[in-house]
């Protein structure tokens, strides 16, 4: 047998997080460390997972299958397709630079590092799951060390209520899954969680149309779709930044993934059903995420709003349900992971330094942390779905799928791209160029080099990938050819 | 080396210089710019290269010359980026190649290479100006090197990169990328003075109103590209029956084909980016930029590309439409917006004082001029004017640059606080600053028309000739607007250059020096010059005296039955275009000659309210603010924000979590005291010991919302299962 890679994976932060706890609280040196050098190990074997793959192949690959509970049909079954395989590198990507900007941690370094562990264990476990009970049981375990942390090192003023609602909202999203999840085992007659077998069972229109809504609206309350959004800019705004980087940049993708493997790929025909509904929904995140994001005076969540805007693309790119829409709702998974991530470690940045995330009170900041605000720059342009960025390559093929399904929600949705541009050069403006207020003069000070280090990793990944979308595009696109056989699309 | 692989190469050195300067030598000035003027020098040679071989080569418009390239796999047909050399291409690269690199090079001296540093100078600000001491121990204060001098000449080569890339393309998908690089680095370089608000504002308002226009752009390819598979030029304009196909299906609009909103929806794209009425509202401002951005990006390249667009895709606006019938839809709009602009910009034009201004107002008419052209179907006339205009309208730009800067140097010297732009500060110029003077007069004759010996003349007069064929009020509108732009011409020949100084500053003016010249006097050439090569052959004398090689080369693009020139000769628009060009020349001069005063045009008084309007420019910024941006922001804020958001959504969570503690009290109150309490009470003070320690790590009501959560996904699911059960 081969090495179990996933395994590894997934369960590399769950030791290190474990490994922290037992060592003495006063070893910050040793728990940095460690927890460094997990995300390490994690993204190494992500990329070497991502090297590996043979997408001419196609598939599921580096399958891993133990019977865990024989009686009910449950396994542990981990494997990764080519949709799967770019969030788990998005996942390693953005837990390594969690750890890097959380470096100055003051407060129980400890806890903090072994809950990020814990949190990161949960959202590798969702993306490589083959099995419906397994990817439940990790799909819920996040929701220990998200609620703790946001409590415990939360912005003060509104920890309590942003952990609540984040922690109410999932709940709310976990029992319409759980629900439908349960009557997919029970119907399908197979007995069995599998996700493989159960993409086979072939269930009736009638159920696929009835329980359709549940699985997806349960998972995609996660993936911010709106009504149910509000949890998100709270929750991120409350969560201390290298948490709001893993919820934004991971979780809600976490989320959208959930709904698409097991709303969209085991029940098709419900899926055609239910997506004017979801087109309709996912129009309005667009639109509503950004004119709101646009009338923020607080900095942070300006990009909360922008979180749930951007999330409507990639749910607008599932909604179509053509070749186009799936290849841009991947690739604007792993292009907004990355956007929202580095956008959220420089708002933890310029916060950590001026103590105010209030945007008048802020200005000129180009002059002292440079790096900071290029970084935040090449997210924007990425975020506006400029040429040569990441985020282009991902919302061009959105529009293109979305203007075959039903062009308008094309039409409207492009309003998003307009007030996205307005928001980010409005805050770009206001926040790093303009004059700087001279209370700010004396104590903002230039980013730390394990801050270079992060913006530099994610901004040349989007550049990158801007230019160079094949390293990326023939891997989603094997993903979506398999998306596409269970869903008859064209 | 094949041709095919020279035009590949024709965009990257551009692209290379602006990488090496980012990362490698943007400490060390000469560097810089010997780096950034060698890659665009390599992109020019290319480009003449290519155009000389294109000149020998047979049928070029049947048989372009291309290569393609994966790019992003989409399922069977791939979305390829290629390079494509047709006739219009060869043209384009011919003036994009010229007027790039003569601005390169005259940036050198507008950026002051060379000067001592200031002072006063930051990052981000123009230069201040330093203090030296001569050999006499006398202090001057003379003009400083610019601070971000390599940041400059990095931007701009990445924007020529971006202007290459899209001449060059061979479809849709390349020339958006081009066109939205060349919309990043057009935001980059207009906030280029970033710590002067004005800059700031101004980059913001051309990023966005551009926009507006870009997306609609954008739905047009996504439109295209679901209709024909493809966003190659010659799968869909060079496919007759696809164009056909499009010409007669309608689409989801009632009365309109898809080929017509196809059309419209590309149109937009050129009315943000080719600033035309309603869009028009960012170029004037863009000029807070650097002088030498204005020429290359908003009067030569940029700005063109929006009518390069409409020029490649006109058999698709055209599509179904042959010479004497009733326009198509997208050419009624182009033809109407096109000559509204032409005439509703001029007027703006007459009464500017600042000299860049007039400029930019010229450019969005003259753009005018060729959208209109091109609306009543004359092809050939509209891509010449294109070809001319960037001469001389970069010429023009550099050649005002050029007066600023003397117009500083004067200011170092007098030590007066004025604006250095405005026109009623100069006067006189024409003694202290020749070289400026004649090539600004050499383009300022050329964009007014002056007949036979510029090369505005004889594209305008094309323009006006094909209009006085097909539409009567497209004519007269052009004709005024002729008339108009050779008064304001004037107007800024005279005021500036002509009679006496009105402040020191001008009385000391200064000569650029000849890195500055030099460009000018190439471009001067051109604005000449360029005209020669498209004498029609029915022109009174001087027709078929020389070979319309123009006509003949870019009409080949329309193929055999798209001969759309006109045969015969027709006195009246040649009359119309030379009365229109001297007597709005003669005019200007006589209006302004006496012109003393420095803080009022001559014209303010006499035409009183009219002159107000055209000063505030028709009030359109003051509208657009009252009827789009203040709504929109009061629908976000209000409406979106504070109802929807923070009212309705999250009122109806904090309600039911009102509710559900109120039930929870309820149980507590009826239930639970009277009932369970009485049987146990030791286990009660042991649940709340747990409690109350619960209650510090968790604030309290988790556990109601969480039943309450339960509560209402049932109810949800109940009405869910009638809702579906009916459908």
């Amino acid at each position: 047998m081969s090495f179990p890679i996933l395994s590894a994976i997934v369960l590399t932060p769950l030791l290190a997080g474990l490994i922290l706890l037992c060592l003495p609280a006063e070893r910050r040196d040793w728990v940095r460390r460690i927890a460094l050098a997990a995300s390490v190990l994690v993204l190494g074997l992500s990329f070497w997972l991502y090297l590996d793959y043979d997408t001419g192949v196609g598939g599921y690959q580096f399958i891993e299958r133990h019977p865990w509970l024989p009686d009910l049909g449950i396994s542990y079954a981990l494997g990764v397709d080519g949709f799967s395989l770019p969030m788990v590198l998005l996942g390693a990507l953005v837990l390594f630079s969690g750890v890097l900007v959380s470096w100055n941690v003051e407060e129980r370094p400890r806890e903090f590092f072994a809950f990020m562990m814990f949190l990161a264990t949960s959202i590798l476990g969702v993306f490589v799951s083959l099995d419906l009970f397994l990817l439940f049981f990790f799909f819920e375990i996040a929701v220990f060390p998200k609620y703790l942390m946001i409590v415990l090192w939360g912005y003060p003023k509104t920890r309590d209520y942003g952990g609540m609602k984040l922690t109410l909202y999932l709940f709310i999203g976990s029992m319409l899954a759980l629900v439908g999840a349960l009557a997919l085992y029970f119907n399908s007659g197979l007995r069995t969680f599998d996700l493989l077998a159960l993409e086979k069972a072939g269930f009736p229109v009638a159920f696929q149309r009835f329980w359709f809504p549940f699985v997806f609206l349960g998972f995609a309350i996660l993936g911010g779709i709106f009504p149910f959004h509000s949890w998100a800019p709270d929750g991120h705004v409350a969560a201390p930044t290298a948490i709001s980087m893993l919820l934004a940049g991971v979780e809600m993708k976490v989320g959208a993934f959930a709904a698409l493997r097991v709303g969209i790929m085991l029940l098709p025909e419900g899926a055609a059903f239910w997506s004017p509904l979801i087109l309709a929904l996912a129009t309005i995140n667009v639109v509503y995420g950004a004119a709101i994001a646009m009338v923020q005076t607080d900095f942070k969540y300006v990009i909360g709003f922008s979180s749930v805007s951007h999330m409507g693309l990639v749910l607008i790119g599932f909604a179509s349900l053509n070749r186009e829409g799936l290849m841009g709702a991947g690739l604007q998974m792993f292009s907004h992971g990355v956007m929202t991530a580095l956008f959220f470690a420089i708002v933890g940045m310029v916060y950590d330094r001026a103590h105010t995330r209030d945007i008048p009170a802020l200005g000129g900041l180009v002059r002292v942390m440079p790096w900071a605000a290029i970084g935040f720059i090449i997210a924007g342009l990425v975020s506006m779905g400029m040429p040569g960025f990441s985020g282009f390559i991902a919302e061009f093929p959105v529009f293109l799928g979305a203007w075959q399904r039903a062009p308008w929600v094309a039409v409207i949705a492009v309003l998003g791209i307009i007030i996205t541009s307005a928001y980010i050069l409005l805050v770009v403006r206001r926040v790093f160029f303009g004059d700087m207020p001279v209370a700010l003069e004396e104590r903002v000070g230039d980013v730390s080099r394990k801050d270079k280090g992060v913006i530099f990793l994610l901004s040349a990944i989007m550049i990158l990938l801007g230019w160079f979308p094949s390293l990326l595009t023939p891997l989603v696109e094997s993903g979506v050819r398999h998306i596409l056989a269970l869903v008859g699309g064209a | 080396m094949p041709v095919d692989t020279l035009i590949w190469l024709l965009p990257l050195p551009p692209l290379l210089a602006f990488f090496a300067i980012m990362l490698f030598t943007h400490r060390r000035n000469g560097l810089s710019h010997g780096l950034a003027i060698g890659a665009v020098t390599l992109s020019w040679l290319g480009s003449l290269v290519v155009f000389w071989r294109a000149l020998q080569a047979q049928d070029l418009a049947e048989h372009p010359w291309g290569a393609q390239l994966n790019w992003i796999p989409t399922g069977n047909t791939w979305l390829q980026i290629g390079t494509q050399v047709d006739p219009l291409t060869v043209v384009t690269l011919f003036f994009v190649a010229w007027t790039i690199l003569m601005i390169f090079i005259y940036s050198v001296g507008y950026h002051n290479y060379g000067q001592p540093r200031g002072a006063l100078d930051r990052p981000g600000l123009p230069p201040q100006g330093a203090e030296i001491q001569d050999g006499h121990g006398h202090r001057h204060r003379v003009p400083s090197v610019e601070p971000m001098y390599a940041r400059f000449f990095a931007l701009i080569s990445l924007f020529a990169f971006a202007m290459y890339l899209l001449v060059v393309s061979d479809n849709l998908l390349t020339l958006y990328i081009g066109w939205e690089v060349m919309g990043l680095c057009s935001y980059l370089l207009i906030g280029f003075w970033y710590a002067r608000e004005s800059a700031r504002n101004a980059a913001v308002k051309a990023f966005l109103t551009t926009r507006v226009g870009d997306v609609f752009m954008l739905l047009g390819l996504a439109a295209l590209y679901t209709l024909t598979g493809s966003l190659n030029y010659r799968a869909i304009l060079g496919n007759p029956q696809i164009l056909e196909v499009l010409a007669t299906t309608a689409s989801p609009i009632a009365g309109v084909s898809w080929a017509a909103l196809i059309g419209l929806l590309l149109f937009a794209g050129t009315v943000g980016k080719s600033a035309q009425f309603p869009l028009h509202i960012w170029l004037p401002d863009a000029m807070e930029g650097p002088t030498p951005v204005s020429a290359m990006i908003h009067a030569a390249t940029m700005v063109s590309a929006g009518v390069y667009l409409m020029i490649r895709f006109f058999p698709l606006l055209a599509a179904g439409w042959l010479p004497g019938q009733p326009l198509t839809l997208p050419m009624t709009a182009m033809a109407a917006i096109g000559a509204f602009t032409a005439l509703f910009a001029a007027t703006i034009g007459l009464v500017q004082r600042d000299i860049k201004r007039v400029l930019a107002y010229s450019t969005i008419s003259q753009l005018g001029y060729m959208i209109a052209a091109l609306g009543i179907g004359a092809y050939v006339a509209a891509t010449f004017h294109l070809v001319t205009h960037a001469f001389f309208k970069a010429l023009l730009f550099l050649a005002s640059g050029s007066v600023i800067h003397g117009m500083e140097h004067g200011v170092y010297h007098s030590g007066e606080h004025l604006d250095a732009q405005d026109m009623l500060n100069m006067g006189g110029l024409r003694h202290k600053m020749p070289w400026t003077f004649w090539t600004f007069l050499a383009g300022g004759l050329s964009l007014a028309g002056f007949p036979l010996v510029t090369a505005g003349f004889w594209s305008k007069d094309e323009i006006l000739a094909s209009a006085f064929e097909s539409n009567l009020l497209v004519f007269i509108v052009l004709g005024v607007a002729a008339l108009l732009t050779a008064f304001y011409t004037m107007r800024q020949i005279t005021l500036v250059f002509l009679g006496k100084p009105r402040s020191a500053a001008a009385a000391h003016a200064h000569e650029s020096r000849p890195v500055m010249l030099v460009p000018l006097v190439v471009l001067a050439v051109f604005a000449m010059a360029a005209g020669w090569v498209g004498v029609p052959h029915y022109f009174p004398v001087l027709g078929g005296q020389l070979p319309n090689w123009f006509g003949a080369f870019v009409g080949s693009m329309l193929g055999h039955e798209g001969e759309l020139g006109h045969a015969v000769f027709t006195p009246t628009p040649l009359m119309v275009s030379i009365v229109a060009s001297l007597g709005g020349l003669f005019l200007g001069w006589w209006v302004y000659r006496t012109q003393q005063d420095r803080l009022q045009d001559v014209l303010a008084r006499p035409l009183g309210g009219l002159y107000r309007l055209l000063e505030h420019k028709y009030y359109v910024d003051e509208f657009y603010q009252a009827v789009f941006i203040r709504p929109a922001l009061w629908v976000a804020e209000v409406f979106f924000y504070r109802w929807l958001d923070l009212g309705l959504i999250d009122g109806i969570l904090h309600g039911l979590a009102r509710v559900g503690v109120a039930v929870g009290n309820l149980f507590r109150e009826v239930i639970d005291r009277p009932v369970i309490n009485g049987a146990g009470d030791a286990l009660a003070e042991g649940t709340r010991d747990v409690g109350v320690r619960l209650r510090v790590l968790q604030p309290g009501r988790l556990q109601v919302y969480l039943l309450l959560a339960l509560v209402a996904v049932i109810l949800i699911g109940l009405a869910f299962f009638y809702y579906v059960g009916m459908v």
